[in-house]
């Protein structure tokens, strides 16, 4: 048993798909992922976009994401069925775990900083009212 | 007297020349000054660079299609390094173009 990791697929149908097409790619992709004790965190449907440039008879395309947790092998077939699969004019299957680990990471340390910076200056930690010592400074001059 | 006249006279001259010679090392200053270009996404601290974000991307790639190189657009090398690797995978889903003519 491998270790599970974040994937994030994206794939791309026939314009000329129908409804009933996209739902049908949409549950065997998700009997492989299944099949692997995976699980599918997330679906996006982008709907139809033009392409950028074109992939043989296509000038639009269904977009679909999902949002996959599970082990390697899980993406190894998943990719080999996407590839074979002749539904599916184009696919990207991209980890993102360890970007979301650098991510959360980066942006607590980024709020112990702020955090940190503050209470050197003498505020309370959280930002909760930043119009506070601007009044003092008002008292101060209406005094003087 | 007239000896140092003519030096000095022709002091100005040649330092011009000079300088003309000392822009063109420098690697063209000629059109207007530079701007002190500073990284997008270190100045708003964006730490993720997607390759979903279309609008986002589309800024670093003008018309032709190639990646802005970093003299250009600023950016950091590590910023550089992410958003060239979402370029290409926004590439590869059709999102944005490889070449346009």
């Amino acid at each position: 048993m491998s270790a599970h990791r974040q994937y994030e697929l994206v794939y791309l149908l026939p314009a000329e798909s129908s409804e009933q097409e996209v739902a049908d790619l949409q549950t065997q992709v998700e009997g492989i992922v299944g099949r692997f004790g995976g699980t599918i965190e997330k679906t996006e449907n982008w709907g139809r976009r033009r392409l950028a440039y074109e992939i043989g008879p296509h000038k639009e395309a269904v977009y679909v994401l999902h949002a996959i947790s599970g082990p390697g092998e899980l993406v190894k077939e998943l990719d080999r069925r996407l590839k074979v699969t002749d539904a599916v004019v184009r696919h990207l299957v991209v980890r993102i775990d360890e970007e979301t680990r650098v991510l959360e990471r980066r942006r607590t340390e980024r709020q112990r900083h702020i955090a940190e910076r503050r209470v050197a200056r003498g505020l309370p930690a959280e930002p909760e009212a930043p119009a506070a010592p601007r009044s003092d400074e008002q008292v101060d001059q209406a005094e003087v | 007297m007239s000896d140092s006249m003519d030096q000095r006279s022709g002091g100005p001259g040649k330092g011009g020349r000079g300088g003309k010679r000392d822009d063109k090392g420098q690697g063209g200053r000629r059109g207007g000054f530079r701007r002190r270009r500073v990284c997008k996404f270190c100045v708003e601290h964006i730490d993720h660079i997607s390759y979903k974000d279309v609008r986002m991307l589309a800024g670093f790639v003008p018309e032709r299609g190639k990646i802005q190189p970093r003299r250009i657009s600023g950016t950091c090398a590590a910023h550089q390094r992410k958003l060239q690797t979402a370029i290409k995978r926004a590439r590869q889903l059709a999102l944005i173009p490889y070449i346009t003519d």
